[in-house]
């Protein structure tokens, strides 16, 4: 399985979220936390809804407590990934 | 206290904005034509007022556009356009000062079903996130309050086409508590097939293809209305509040009434003219002070004599001019009363009836005085009467600023 990328993430958070226009998601946004991005819980649920569906994963929701920046979002979903192989 | 409207923002499915619906509305131009947002074709009826050239991204925040139904988008743009108008900047306002209001009927149909096939095809993993609230029936006031920063109180009324008068009086109610602003109106767009097919078993749709014959009210043959999308958003303000900050304002909500029929086949009458005398009285005035009427308009003969009934009892016989814009949008559920109170204030800023179009005069119930030509000449005071289904009657007063 190939690796999750922060430009799979920011696509996917796009299709999720939409964006403000200001570009708010390009760039350097790994150590953003997501509320920073104005991504609330829900915004965060939807995301993280189709990261499951795009690669056949499961983020159990209690886990996703500890996840606050697409850093942390990013290790989580590969760290599921690999425990697939 | 008194409530005036300083504010007005229009999406209807005869002109996007203000000043484009009301000439149109003006020169008789109609937005009911062929279903173009679904294929219709398998339906018995094919014909709806759709608002044109709605781009959501132009108008509202990306980033509210995937949590939102089309009605809402539309909420939030004419709420823009109303706020704009009024020329007020919300964050200049105590939070707590200002309020939203807004009336639904149907929820957001077309974002509801796109997620209910989701989870019916795919699963329910496959399903929004944001179908938790995108088709409530008060998510446009709470998109609108959280949008605007709007934290005085918060409420939707669900009455079909009465609710956008039932939201008005509301919001009314709030200003008479000391609430400075209220955004109200009410928005519906559920032109998709489970929008239609909801509507289909009340019987009352006109299934005549031709949009040009198709709703019309009062007429000897009328066979059923059509349907639209899309209705005003109204900024109404304590009337001091808006003179402290210098506003202008299009005219006052004078007068307000709501009823509720009796049980069919109860034998009593019907309670449409009990509402009218209601908001007459409570706006202080006679039958002699009201210059036009914008009816319900329902296009069902048995409704439509109810209403005339009602309308001759008050004023009498060709009594008041009566006229029905809505001919050119359809009914509009939730969207259509606030649109009528819309435009009866630009009717009275102008002085002018706009028409009611495709119903011939010499078709009409000889009792009204049908409007069927734009008329010139000075108004004071209007009537704006909305039924919805189920036995909701509402009546409003509209009085020139």
């Amino acid at each position: 399985m190939n690796e999750f990328t922060m430009d799979d993430l920011r696509k996917i958070m796009r299709e999720s979220a939409g964006e403000d226009g200001s570009g708010t998601l390009d760039g350097d946004i790994l150590d953003n936390s997501f509320e920073e991005l104005g991504y609330d819980s829900l915004a965060l649920m939807e995301t993280t809804s189709r990261i499951e569906r795009a690669l056949s994963v499961t983020l159990p929701e209690e886990d996703m407590a500890d996840v606050s920046t697409p850093r942390d979002l990013l290790a989580f979903v590969n760290g599921q990934l690999t425990e697939l192989v | 206290m008194t409530a005036v409207v300083t504010g007005i923002g229009v999406a209807a499915p005869n002109g996007l904005g203000v000043e484009d619906f009301w000439r149109n509305t003006l020169s008789g131009t109609s937005g009911i034509g062929p279903i173009s947002r679904f294929d219709a074709s398998g339906y018995p009826v094919r014909l709806a007022g759709e608002v044109p050239d709605f781009e959501a991204a132009q108008h509202i925040p990306g980033r509210l556009i995937p949590q939102t139904d089309r009605m809402t988008q539309l909420a939030l743009a004419a709420t823009e356009w109303a706020l704009d108008d009024a020329g007020v900047d919300p964050k200049s306002v105590d939070e707590f000062d200002m309020g939203v209001v807004t009336a639904n009927s149907s929820g957001g149909f077309e974002f509801g079903q796109r997620e209910l096939e989701n989870l019916w095809a795919r699963g329910p993993q496959y399903v929004s996130a944001y179908q938790s609230f995108a088709w409530f029936y008060a998510v446009n006031t709470g998109q609108v309050s959280i949008r605007h920063g709007m934290r005085g109180p918060t409420g939707v009324t669900v009455s079909e086409q009465a609710g956008g008068l039932d939201a008005i009086g509301h919001a009314r109610r709030h200003l008479r508590r000391g609430v400075r602003l209220l955004v109200t109106g009410g928005m519906d767009a559920s032109l998709c097939p489970w929008g239609l097919v909801a509507q289909l078993p009340n019987g009352r749709l006109s299934t005549d293809g031709d949009p040009a014959s198709a709703y019309r009210p009062f007429a000897d043959d009328a066979a059923g209305y059509v349907i639209g999308e899309g209705g005003a958003i109204l900024v109404v303000e304590d009337a001091e509040f808006a003179a402290q900050r210098g506003a202008r304002h299009y005219g006052e909500i004078a007068g307000y009434s709501a009823t509720f029929d009796p049980a069919p086949g109860s034998g009593r009458p019907p309670k449409l003219a009990a509402a009218i005398t209601g908001a007459l009285t409570d706006a202080g005035l006679t039958p002699a002070d009201i210059d036009v009427v914008f009816a319900d308009a329902a296009a069902v003969p048995a409704l439509d004599r109810v209403e005339a009934d009602a309308l001759v009892a008050v004023f009498g016989e060709r009594g008041v001019p009566v006229t029905v814009p809505k001919t050119m949008t359809g009914r509009l559920s939730s969207g259509g009363a606030p649109l009528d109170v819309a435009t009866a204030l630009l009717a009275m800023r102008d002085s002018v009836i706009p028409p009611t179009v495709n119903v011939a005069a010499e078709a009409v119930d000889e009792r009204l005085d049908l409007v069927t030509g734009a008329r010139a000449g000075h108004l004071g005071a209007a009537l704006v009467v909305a039924r919805g289904y189920g036995g909701f009657n509402a009546a409003m007063v509209v009085r020139a600023a």
